[in-house]
């Protein structure tokens, strides 16, 4: 992470408090949309073409805009910082380092849904996160910026730290609310939206924390200003985890529209030790793997969308020459099966009867027509699931089936035979 | 039963039930071996006047609640692919060898518990693990081992 002049502006080892926050221009937007209609706040975001940066990339403006227009009076905001994507840890950042930017982008966010409570949803395997976020809501609230009557006015805003309990899945937004009323943390059917009927049944407007910590930038320095970082279909910047076989792992705020190419070598410095790269898992364990020749793809959702690449949370994991794909594959089914709530057949026995054939693979007994049962296992995951986790299970499985089908091969005990003949 | 009635009822059951699992984990913290026991969920159950399996069926659902006695320790050890990349199993096994158990297992004298985790956020540090809130990052078998007898040390202190 390096100073920019974009949205988070911060080293990786620095703090920055209420008072540097305060001195770096923090709070003038929160000063300037109070003196104002909210609906501005839902026009400038509209026009700055933000988008949610927790993986569905859902127009932010356009979510604020439907909670707000609720006939409900009572509505809740909801800050998703339960990260839990494997690879993932931009959200962790913002939390330690940047506190009040995203405190800011609640309070607007907030004032503009007219939500007057709401929960920061942290994952339990952030104690210092949570604790963090904790302090600083008690210092801005000192400072007259948080609490009862915001900066002399009406607004108020009453938040609480909930802590998740060790649930991946608590990470989708209906799961979530599930979660934060006492229950199980399973998806709900939607329709209808949070938005609609969303914590306790009330209008409840859900965002991840690198979407809040967006906006206060944007309403201090406008849509134009936005809009000049990034490209037309995606503007702004994105925050990406950085891991595995490069030389510089870490997290890097990049502009849409650089390839990742770039972000792999010159964000990164590329593999080490002279190797080369092998395969990129773009979007977690619930992203895409591909191959090397793909990288010259550009950060950007309507280039990744064409390719299939799912940028997701913005997790950016190398793997060089050395590695092993299906070990690779193994790892993120075994990932799901842990995580999968049982609820539905097609998640539930799919992961199941998938890691039985990768089993097979790995001990080189699997048949050709084991590899036909994957893809159409993979399809019904994709089709049939009831809600993102079953349904990006079978996303990463696709990719890596479609680009590293003599991997699969090999484990196929016939063709591993003939290749030895 | 009137309408009246079933609705106050049911307004208390979701007010009472939403603070179910901060209670869950509160418990938990205080209880010495790190787990929800059978006279916990009694008592949470007639705290919140929730009936015992409900409050069974959100404890049982969640990775950070255990329903069986743990070790004053809780160390985790990332299991996820930047971490298995960055050579996890050796420090799973260095671990595993120091403490003489397996996974979710506790050492005879109750101080460690040995857990996997999914991704702790620290993909950046790889191989990682957490010994109760802390994350310790770029482990060696050796460090790994190291940092554990230092808390040994500590704990006998």
């Amino acid at each position: 992470m390096k100073n920019s002049n974009w949205i988070f502006n911060t080293d990786f080892d620095e703090f920055i408090d209420l008072d540097s926050y305060v001195s770096r221009g923090g709070f003038s937007a929160l000063r300037k949309v109070m003196s104002q209609d909210s609906s501005f706040i839902v026009e400038e975001l509209n026009r700055a073409g933000l988008r949610g940066r927790g993986g569905a990339a859902f127009p932010t403006g356009i979510k604020i805009g439907m909670v707000a227009s609720a006939s409900e009076k009572e509505r809740f905001i909801i800050c998703n910082a339960d990260e839990g994507e494997p690879g993932t840890f931009k959200d962790r950042f913002i939390l330690t380092h940047l506190p009040f930017q995203l405190l800011e982008g609640i309070l607007i966010a907030a004032y503009a849904a007219g939500a007057e409570k709401g929960f920061i949803y942290v994952r339990h395997e952030y104690p210092e996160a949570q604790e963090k976020i904790k302090n600083a809501i008690t210092v801005a609230e000192k400072a007259g910026l948080f609490g009862k009557n915001i900066l002399g006015g009406e607004f108020s805003l009453h938040l609480e730290i909930f802590s998740g309990a060790g649930s991946y899945l608590c990470g989708e937004e209906t799961a979530l609310l599930s979660s934060l009323e006492g229950k199980k943390g399973r998806p709900r059917l939607k329709p209808p939206y949070p938005t609609e009927a969303g914590y306790l049944g009330k209008p409840t407007l859900i965002n991840n924390v690198e979407t809040l910590a967006n906006i206060p930038k944007i309403i201090e320095k406008g849509a134009e200003w936005y809009r000049s970082i990034g490209t037309e279909d995606s503007p702004g910047t994105k925050l990406i985890s950085l891991s595995g076989d490069v030389k510089r792992r870490g997290l890097y705020e990049v502009p849409y529209g650089t390839s990742f190419h770039d972000i792999v070598y010159e964000y990164g410095g590329g593999p080490k030790d002279g190797r080369k790269v092998k395969a990129v898992n773009i979007g977690g364990a619930s992203g895409v793997l591909v191959p090397s020749e793909m990288l010259d793809t550009l950060l950007e959702y309507r280039c990744c969308m064409e390719k299939e690449i799912t940028i997701g949370s913005g997790a950016l994991f190398v793997l060089d020459d050395t590695r092993d794909i299906l070990e690779n594959v193994r790892n993120r089914v075994r990932f799901f099966l842990h995580e999968s709530c049982g609820k539905c057949t097609p998640c539930r026995e799919g992961l199941r009867q998938v890691n039985i054939l990768l089993e097979k693979l790995n001990k080189r007994t699997a048949t050709e027509e084991d590899l036909d049962r994957l893809d159409r296992y993979t399809r019904v995951m994709q089709d049939a699931s009831f809600c993102g986790l079953g349904q990006a299970a079978g996303n990463s499985l696709k990719s890596s089936l479609k680009y590293y089908r003599d991997e699969y091969m090999n484990g196929c005990v016939r063709y591993a035979e003939e290749m030895s003949a | 039963m009137s309408m009246v009635l079933v609705e106050k009822a049911s307004s208390l059951t979701s007010e009472q039930s939403h603070s179910l699992l901060p209670v869950l984990l509160e418990y938990q913290k205080k209880n010495p071996c790190n787990y929800i026991s059978e006279e916990n969920v009694k008592e949470i159950a007639e705290k919140l006047n929730l009936s015992r399996s409900r409050v069974y069926s959100t404890a049982s659902f969640y990775s950070e609640i255990s329903l069986v006695p743990r070790g004053k320790h809780l160390i985790r050890i990332c299991c996820n692919a930047p971490c298995e990349n960055a050579g996890k199993e050796a420090i799973h096994r260095a671990v595993k060898d120091k403490l003489g158990i397996d996974v979710n297992e506790t050492t005879e004298d109750g101080l460690f518990t040995l857990e996997i985790v999914n991704c702790l956020g620290a993909c950046y540090m790889s191989p990682a693990m957490k010994i109760d809130d802390q994350v310790f990052g770029n482990l060696t078998p050796e460090s790994a081992v190291e940092i554990i007898k230092k808390m040994e040390q500590t704990d006998e202190e």
